[in-house]
């Protein structure tokens, strides 16, 4: 049995972080310089860290999987980035965010944690201002805020509605700089197909070259996994095409743990589902829930002739519109924590209140907030977010109306780290949403790009080091040791029955059905019954899949499916371990919603006594049952109290 | 329902000559978008044993720059403001020819069919599209105040996507601007201005050496820029330049 040991700092909480570097091992400047490290991925995480490394004097590899780094999906966040700033003056603290944000998650993450990342939010803003991101500024030329929800405060900064494409515009100049002085070496189109172990230590890895199809092998005294989160084992999500969790899968197989693999955020501001063909969602940003209004019909006759589209929603009357959330939350309203509102969205679609031809839809009303401030000042706002929801739906907003529905957005299960944000594996470190760290249950908005950064700039700069300080000695490693060479013949092996099968089914087709079986029973409503026929479901699909799967060969290296398949092989076996957790977590917490344990009300009824832990699991081999440990959550600053946010 | 007849580039690697194939597509959804209805077509090549077309795409609601085709002689299509991913077949017509070609410019070969190098746009930013700040030790973040007029400006600047549609578009290829939209975003910011002079003529220097061609101000880039990014740029680009070369020019 391995020891999950989460090396908080002593001391109290809000001197842990202090603590930490006070005392950390270091690494003197030309040491630095005869130590390696590998990043995977280049979004907010990992070209962060990757620069600060490159600048810190370390030799840097860093890998992505689109043609350049700037392409990475941080680049779709829309409303923003939070810090504790209190610019505002509205009482905002460094304590307050970090309570939110523990309440957020519903108790399920980790005190020193959440506290380290509200302190260093400040530190966030202070380095992209500097970097020149263009945020949003107020006439006298200060930083504007806006509110998201889960907070009474306004503590979110934002440019426009493309705030992760300027934070990531940000961290991608940092890392161009780096390229160019020659610390950091870039290598585009590369995917992860294994992370190669020596002596237990994570020393190099094996990457496809998207373009040859080449495999290739790269050591380095450390590796960073930063290669984003696995929303796309549902098929459709707001995630990016490449977007996948084959990186942290590869490393859950060499014995990294996997924590928390069922808590999947479900955002409630989505374009709706319109067809089979559908490849992705589209997220509509959660700031439009502060001037936008919630509703559906309060009468089902009037649900039903709006589905007919016999009328429009413009036809339904004042006093026939029920606010829903603002009846159910009249503390927070339109903006609760996303879990909530995304369920009260399903809450009242299933009770046959839904709209649009599919009854899957809500309505977000902009008509009291055009009155209120005037057409001009709400295209300021939402220009943006409005057009793309015309170009998509066909439907001007202004006038009518937008339709949403949740969808699936962001997993804030992910590889198990402890404080330094290394893995179970020595020398393997996770960071961004590939790691379970920082949300608990459930994420709050405009603080994935927060965490993002801050593992990437402020915690990683540091702990990389005292990992690397006793490291100093060990030579450069040769990227053809047998250990290199065996795992890339494994991975030649995996390809080669891949494209043997030559069966009938595509990729896609597969993978949509997966989507499906997670979807309808690991998705927003989940129960044992269910679970368990999901695990049966998924496991013969697999089966299936390894049968009669159709991986064309192409001419050259270049090969798509091949790419999706080794990619959906592994959401094959993702699939199977999140609706294991669910099933083992009795209990609804955040977005993990198990329909046995909720209030007479409706809320989720989380079980303190029985599962205030993380739960992370260890490999076992295919087709074995994972083996659960426990790393139970001690709260010693907040109260841990039902949620409520009424 | 649609049905289209597509004329599409196909080009095996950077060595082949590449040539126009055609594929009937029926049954297409008028709410699929572009990307859908070649996903649509792939799966059918893939079931027939053929090769699928190859494209670059991710995030697909057009922010990330991936996407970028030439339908029927225009980059990402004919409409405004509109990538290629953000283009919907509602747009076409039943019975239409489509006609989709890669991004053809020196500075951007083609990999595989659809699929083109842009490499040479990240080697222009990392030639000086940025401010040179470490890690750490910087000021708060308040205590640098933009007139908001400005900040503005540098957002709209900031809005480029990277995708290389007004490089594909140019008559001389010319990177400029994309290159004047990075540059604009920082000279308009008081962060960017202690490199001004210096990134100017560094980034136009880098821009030479990549092979990319020279403004003849035509404004095909701005008629076509999905995201609306203004010639004003290449303007403050231009007058910068010289003042740069004027006052603190660099040695060669």
């Amino acid at each position: 049995m391995k020891e999950l040991n989460s090396k908080i700092p002593a001391g109290p909480l809000s001197e842990k972080w202090t603590n930490y570097k006070a005392h950390q091992n270091l690494v003197n400047p030309a040491n630095k310089r005869k130590l390696d490290i590998i990043v995977i991925g280049t979004g907010l995480a990992g070209a962060s860290a990757a620069a600060s490394f490159g600048e810190m004097g370390f030799n840097v590899k860093v890998f992505c999987i689109q043609d350049s780094p700037r392409r990475a999906h941080s680049i779709a966040a829309q409303g923003g980035i939070n810090a504790a700033k209190n610019y505002p003056n509205d009482g905002d603290s460094v304590y307050r965010l970090f309570y939110d944000t523990i309440k957020g998650g519903d108790y399920r993450a980790r005190e020193a944690n959440v506290y380290r990342l509200a302190e260093l939010s400040n530190n966030i803003i202070d380095q992209c201002v500097a970097q020149g991101v263009p945020f949003a500024r107020e006439y006298g030329g200060l930083l504007a805020n806006r509110s998201f929800g889960g907070a009474q405060v306004s503590r979110t900064f934002y440019a426009r509605g493309q705030t992760g494409q300027q934070l990531l515009l940000g961290a991608y100049g940092a890392l161009s700089k780096e390229i160019e002085r020659g610390t950091v070496k870039m290598y585009a189109r590369r995917e992860m197909m294994d992370v190669v172990l020596v002596d237990g230590r994570a020393r190099g890895v094996i990457m496809r070259n998207l373009v040859t199809g080449e495999l290739e092998r790269y050591a380095a005294h450390a590796v960073v996994i930063a290669s984003g989160g696995y929303g796309r084992v549902f098929f459709l999500s707001t995630n990016a095409m490449s977007s996948n969790g084959s990186a942290e899968w590869q490393a859950y197989k060499k014995g990294a743990m996997m924590a928390n693999p069922c808590f999947t955020q479900i955002h409630p501001t989505c374009i709706p589902v319109h067809g089979d063909y559908q490849s992705k969602l589209t997220l509509m940003s959660e700031s439009l829930r502060n001037d936008g209004r919630i509703w559906v019909p309060k009468n089902e006759k009037v649900a039903e002739r709006l589905r007919k589209g016999e009328i429009k929603a413009k036809d339904v009357a004042e006093e026939e519109r029920d606010y829903y959330l603002e009846r159910r939350y009249p503390a927070f309203g339109n903006l609760v924590p996303r879990d909530v509102a995304s369920r009260a969205a399903k809450e009242r679609c299933d009770a046959g209140f839904g709209v649009n031809n599919t009854g899957l839809a809500v309505y977000l009303d902009f008509k009291e907030a055009i009155g209120r401030l005037g057409q001009k000042v709400v295209e300021e706002k939402y220009g943006n977010l409005f057009e793309m929801y015309e170009r998509i739906v066909d439907d001007n907003p202004y006038e009518t109306p937008m339709m949403i529905y949740p969808a699936v957005h962001y997993t804030m299960g992910g590889l198990w780290v402890d404080y330094e944000l290394q893995t179970t594996i020595p020398g393997l470190f996770a960071a961004g949403e590939a790691n379970f760290s920082d949300h608990g249950a459930n994420r709050l908005g405009a603080s994935a790009l927060m965490q993002g950064l801050s593992d990437g700039y402020f915690i990683l700069p540091y702990t990389m080091q005292n990992y690397l300080s006793d490291q100093i000695g060990v030579p450069r490693f040769n990227p053809d040791a047998p250990e290199f060479m065996e795992a890339e013949k494994q991975i030649r092996e995996k390809i080669n029955r891949l494209m043997a099968i030559n069966g009938k089914q595509t990729v896609d087709s597969i993978h949509r059905r997966l989507g499906l079986i997670m979807w309808n029973k690991v998705g927003m409503a989940r129960n044992e019954q269910g679970l368990k026929q999901a695990i049966e479901e998924i496991k013969a699909l697999r089966k299936e899949f390894w049968q009669d799967v159709k991986v064309p060969a192409t001419s050259g290296g270049m090969n798509n499916e091949l790419e999706k398949a080794l990619r959906v092989a592994d959401f094959l076996e993702m699939g199977e371990l999140m609706a294991r957790d669910a099933l083992m977590r009795n209990e609804s917490c955040g977005g993990h919603f198990r329909e046995e344990f909720q209030t007479p009300d409706g809320e989720a009824m989380r079980n303190d006594a029985e599962y205030s832990f993380v739960a992370a699991y260890e490999y076992q081999g295919p087709d074995a049952e994972p083996v659960l440990y426990k790393e139970e959550l001690k709260f010693e600053n907040v109260e841990v109290k039902q949620r409520n946010y009424k | 329902m649609l049905n289209l007849k597509l004329k599409i580039w196909r080009q095996k690697n950077n060595i082949d000559k590449g040539r126009f194939v055609e594929y009937n597509v029926d049954n297409i959804p008028e709410e699929a978008s572009f990307l859908e209805m070649l996903d649509i077509l792939n799966e059918r090549l893939v079931l027939q044993g053929e090769d699928p077309v190859t494209f670059d795409h991710d995030c697909r609601e057009g922010i990330c720059g991936a996407c970028g085709l030439y339908i029927n002689g225009h980059p990402h299509g004919k409409y405004k403001n509109t990538t290629t991913c953000q283009l919907h077949m509602r747009k076409f017509k039943n019975g239409e020819t489509i006609t989709i070609e890669p991004w053809r410019s020196e500075a951007f070969p083609i990999i595989k069919d659809l699929m083109v190098d842009r490499s040479a746009l990240d080697r222009l930013i990392q030639s000086g599209g940025y401010v040179s700040v470490r890690t750490g030790g910087v000021p708060d973040a308040n205590s640098i105040a933009v007139n908001k007029h400005d900040a503005d400006l540098s957002m709209d600047a900031a809005s480029c996507i990277g995708c290389g549609a007004c490089v594909a578009t140019c008559k001389n290829g010319s990177a400029m601007l994309f290159v004047s939209a990075k540059f604009s975003q920082l000279a308009l910011l008081p962060q960017g201005q202690v490199e001004t002079y210096e990134r100017v003529q560094k980034m136009v220097a880098r821009m030479d050496e990549l092979g990319f061609g020279n403004c003849s101000n035509t404004y095909a880039c701005m008629a076509e820029c999905p995201k609306g990014i203004s010639v004003t740029n290449i303007a403050r680009m231009n007058r910068q330049f010289l003042a740069a070369k004027i006052a603190e020019p660099l040695k060669k």
